[in-house]
């Protein structure tokens, strides 16, 4: 199983149980969890997740397009949270990046943010909740 | 019953066939070394001794080197007794049982020592509410555990009242944990869900059939 590790951890492979980075053992363990390549993005950018879903025995692709809120974690285990609108209410998930039911992901936005996690968005509506965009 | 001693490495998650986002602990477990056979005409009751984990020959005092000699192994670092250990087995001293007697998928229990917490108070401890006003007259009283008993009658504590103290590092087994995956190569037992105690620390995962 070919593994691409896009997520790098920011710790140096430690030999030391109990140590701040991660047992090579369990590393090992996370090594063969598969990443899909993604495009990059961070949060406060708009994406698209394409997943699959199952229906019964039938399985169909499902979109969700929203705003990142914060990547969490490292490693395969890393996680990402998006946050949309739907019919006025708020709608939240949460997504691990290694997860085989994500078929693609487009950047639509990538916004400017202060910030790696955006919960400030939360509280906002309207013009408010708006995020600048970056021009390239 | 058979088991074997390990070491917990740490939590992760893994997938399953249906893609489920599974938790699990990454146990290293074994090999251990059969260091005694307890029988009953010799010991009184009857029993295997397990040793894990090799130790420099230098922190093994005399008697020690005698009895890891007599299995004709290096000094290890814990030993465990397994009693009732798969009745009618045909093992042997200084035979080496590795993570091969388990089975993928079988459930299993595991024993470790909980984290120690330290001296608590009660509504750590025993789950006490505490007061849940901090208005109405009250003010430093929010975690305290009311009151411990009546006056005149009986005029003493009853024994085994709930009250703060040394919470943790307890002995905890945890049952029917799932085998997810074993790697033999390098000992390593996957398990759902978690287990007692710190990373690093040593615990005995058996299974009763």
């Amino acid at each position: 199983m070919q593994v691409k590790l896009l997520f790098r951890s920011k710790h140096k492979d430690g030999l030391n149980i109990g140590m701040m980075s991660k047992n090579e053992l369990l590393k090992f363990i996370e090594d063969q969890i598969e990443v899909k390549e993604f495009p990059k993005f961070k949060a406060g950018d708009t994406i698209t997740i394409q997943y699959k879903i199952k229906e019964g025995t039938k399985e169909r692709l499902q979109n969700f397009q929203g705003v990142v809120l914060q990547r969490a974690g490292s490693g395969p285990t890393e996680t990402f949270t998006m946050r949309k609108i739907s019919g006025g209410t708020g709608v939240e998930r949460i997504f691990p990046v290694s997860s085989p039911f994500i078929e693609k992901i487009t950047v639509n936005k990538s916004g400017v943010v202060r910030r790696a996690r955006i919960f400030y968005l939360r509280g906002l509506t309207g013009k408010k909740a708006r995020i600048k965009e970056k021009r390239i | 019953m058979s088991g074997i001693i390990g070491k917990k490495i740490g939590m992760t998650s893994i997938y399953d066939k249906n893609g489920k986002n599974l938790p699990c602990t990454v146990i290293e477990a074994g090999p251990c070394v059969l260091t005694q056979i307890k029988t009953k005409k010799n010991d009184g009751y009857e029993a295997i001794q397990l040793a894990y984990e090799d130790k420099k020959e230098k922190h093994a005092n005399k008697p020690l080197k005698g009895h890891f000699a007599k299995a004709g192994v290096s000094p290890k670092k814990i030993m465990r007794e397994f009693t009732r250990f798969e009745p009618g087995h045909q093992k042997k001293i200084g035979d080496v049982l590795t993570v091969d007697i388990f089975i993928e998928g079988e459930y299993i229990d595991v024993v470790g020592y909980s984290k120690g917490k330290g001296f608590q108070g009660v509504v750590k401890r025993h789950h006490f509410h505490g007061v849940n006003d901090a208005t109405h007259g009250q003010h430093n009283r929010m975690r305290a555990p009311g009151s411990i008993g009546a006056s005149s009658y009986p005029s003493r504590v009853f024994k085994g009242m709930r009250m703060g103290g040394r919470t943790g590092n307890h002995r905890v087994k945890m049952i029917n944990l799932q085998i997810l995956k074993i790697i033999p190569d390098k000992n390593l037992i996957i398990v759902k869900g978690s287990v007692p105690g710190p990373k690093g620390s040593y615990v005995i995962v058996e299974r009763w059939s």
